[in-house]
């Protein structure tokens, strides 16, 4: 349904102030895929997400979308294309669900040519797609964690661009709605062919629904490629500084990481060690 | 995804009617806002010292010649009516731009010390180097756009801005206030009302000419913001998203400031800052059409029904005659007060 767009960034160096965060970093997009970034906190997730979406300017190299500039493009005209669901966008006080998914129709609107029929038909697809539909007249301040994500979500989906970059979607959900809204992008690959980047905390469910695995660290993209090939017990070790277990996902055949702490191993060749809950055993 | 998903066109028919419920609602509001500012302007032509009729004061405003009312009506209140409307209309759209950019309504021109920066160099060039007329508004502008960039300047240096800038814009404000004080301290003969406009605002003496410079700006800056409404209404979602939905953030930052500073400044030399109404505007233009659309236009309308009205009771309703400033004043400190303390309690809001 939708054209293949190509999104990259060459020898991109940006930073704040008198700090350079990211430095020559080069990155491809897969058109079409599924993108999941991971790394550290602070290792520089948002800030490139920030510069390859026009929101921070290069300190030197650029980002290219199909052949031109993104810096250089009419702001507009980008923002049809390529959107963006920042870490933590702010809703207006009261605002209701409804006019914030409107508000995705932004670039699509001239300063003449306001509210169209189509207008209506993207929000009314998008909240359906994020299965908000029935929230669409309560006032966004008043939802759950999860019922706001999803209708994020959906603004960003109503802005119907052929790419859309998510900055930690998931970060405050419990796990049954971190599922359900990397199910409803996944979909969303699936039917449209959307092209989607997302920066997600949880390993796991990274290589779960990763595509296509990007391991940040230190501003620097230590590790790309498809999950099964690079997440090894080694990577998790140099980009997150913990040692791990690797072994196979029974469910989705993919990789799943067992971090390996200090405490709670199972001792072997003795009696259960004192560190665990009286009572509960280490295993069966 | 549901058992119950609803149709899609189920769904885009809801959309489009709470849609039009709101833009009717907005339409009603405008249209009540903009009835009451025409009310309370005939009555300010009407009411004072002598009470004309309705039609004398219609007679007047049409051209004709009425005994005693012409005078009256057509020389001191009606230049002094248009005035109040001219520099409502300047405070309140002004006053809200700041509030929407900086997302937060203590960030008003007249609370972080941009319309005194215009107040004091108004008086300081009225005063010490006896200069009228346009002359007057250059300096205001300027001064307004110099404590723009001076606020701007100190509350960037460590990253964010926020309540930082507001509260370097409040110290900012007193050291202004005093020094437009010390400025008129030493003005000498100088008659109370002259002093009372330069530190509350008045509209004393209005007249064609102190009005137009005012009217002219807001013809011509007053569009420019009109024009950037959608894109300062992307910038409540925090500049991340705005951006991403295609807002040029730097770039309309900059045309809404210059635009925003100049209608103060020149609002601000017709009149004085008149206390509070570009703080005012916006939050109750808030209350009244609720979250959705653009506040500019009805804040507008606020700030100028706050003028008119102000000045129609600091004329009329008590025995002494009170300058608009003091009436605005009155309403606007305890809700300066009620700010402040739930912007300590919470950090900061919208
Ligand atoms: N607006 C900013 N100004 C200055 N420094 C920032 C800003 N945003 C982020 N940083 C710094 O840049 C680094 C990378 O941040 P970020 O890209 O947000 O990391 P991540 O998203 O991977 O957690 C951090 O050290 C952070 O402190
Ligand atoms: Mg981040």
């Amino acid at each position: 349904m939708t054209t293949a767009h190509a999104l990259t960034a060459t020898d991109l160096t940006v930073g704040y102030g008198d700090t350079t965060i990211i430095s020559d970093l080069d990155l491809d997009l897969v058109a079409g895929a599924i993108t999941v970034i991971v790394g550290p906190n602070a290792c520089g997730k948002s800030t490139l997400l920030r510069s390859m979406s026009r929101l921070l300017p290069p300190r030197s190299g650029q980002v290219v979308l199909d052949g031109r500039s993104i810096h250089g493009m009419p702001a507009k005209e980008l923002a049809r294309t390529l959107g963006l669901l920042p870490q933590s966008p702010i809703a207006p006080e009261g605002i209701t669900v409804a006019d914030l998914v409107g508000r995705g129709r932004h670039p699509h609107q001239g300063m003449f040519t306001r509210w169209s029929r189509a207008d209506d038909v993207a929000v009314a697809e998008a909240l359906i797609a994020t299965d908000t539909a029935d929230l669409a007249d309560r006032a966004v301040d008043e939802l759950s964690g999860g019922q706001r994500q999803r209708v994020w979500i959906a603004m960003a989906l109503a802005q119907d661009t052929d790419i859309l970059l998510l900055d930690e979607p998931t970060t405050f959900l419990d796990v049954s709605h971190q599922v359900e809204v990397l199910d409803l992008l996944t979909d969303l690959n699936r039917r449209r062919g959307t092209t989607i980047v997302i920066v997600l905390h949880d390993l796991n469910l990274a290589v779960r629904y990763a595509d296509h695995l990007v391991a940040m660290r230190d501003g620097e993209v230590y590790a790309s490629g498809s999950p099964e090939t690079i997440l090894t017990p080694e990577l998790i070790e140099s980009v997150f500084g913990i040692s791990a277990a690797v072994i196979t996902d029974p469910t989705s055949g993919k990789p799943l990481m067992l971090p390996i702490g200090r405490h709670h191993m199972v001792d072997r060749g003795g009696p259960d060690a004192a560190d665990g809950p009286a009572g509960h055993p280490a295993s069966d | 995804m549901t058992a119950t998903a609803p149709s899609l066109d189920a769904v885009i028919a809801s959309v489009s009617r709470s849609k039009a419920v709101r833009a009717r609602r907005r339409v009603v509001v405008i249209s009540i806002l903009a009835v009451l500012i025409m009310a309370v302007a005939a009555i300010s032509l009407m009411i004072g010292n002598t009470v004309y009729s309705v039609t004398d004061v219609a007679r007047v405003v049409l051209g004709q010649d009425v005994d005693g009312a012409s005078f009256t009506v057509g020389r001191l209140r009606l230049p002094r009516m248009v005035l109040a409307i001219v520099v409502g209309l300047s405070f309140g759209i002004a006053g809200v731009t700041f509030q929407t950019m900086l997302r937060n309504p203590l960030a008003s021109p007249d609370i972080i010390g941009i319309s005194a920066g215009a107040s004091a160099a108004a008086a300081f060039a009225i005063v010490v180097l006896g200069l009228s007329g346009t002359a007057v508004s250059v300096f205001a502008i300027t001064a307004g756009l110099l404590v723009t960039l001076v606020i701007y300047v100190l509350s960037h240096q460590a990253g964010s801005a926020g309540t930082r800038l507001i509260l370097i814009g409040i110290g900012i404000a007193a050291m202004l206030e005093a020094a437009t004080q010390y400025v008129l301290s030493q003005a000498g003969q100088w008659e109370l009302q002259a002093v009372l406009r330069w530190l509350t605002g008045s509209l004393n003496g209005a007249s064609w000419e102190q009005t137009l410079p005012a009217l002219i700006a807001l013809l011509v800056l007053g569009p420019v913001l009109l024009s950037r409404r959608h894109d300062l209404d992307a910038m409540r979602l925090g500049e991340d998203a705005a951006s991403a939905l295609g807002v040029r953030i730097e770039r309309t930052r900059l045309v809404v400031v210059i635009a925003a500073v100049g209608l103060i400044a020149f609002a601000t030399a017709a009149t004085g800052p008149i206390a509070f109404v570009a703080f005012l505007a916006g939050p109750i233009a808030a209350r009244i059409v609720g979250p959705h659309g653009s506040l500019l236009v009805p804040a507008a309308l606020v700030g100028a029904l706050l003028v008119l009205s102000g000045d129609v009771v600091g004329q009329n309703v008590l025995n002494l005659r009170y300058p608009v400033g003091i009436v605005t004043g009155v309403l606007g400190a305890p809700y300066l007060v009620y700010l402040i303390i739930r912007t300590n309690r919470s950090g900061e809001s919208l």
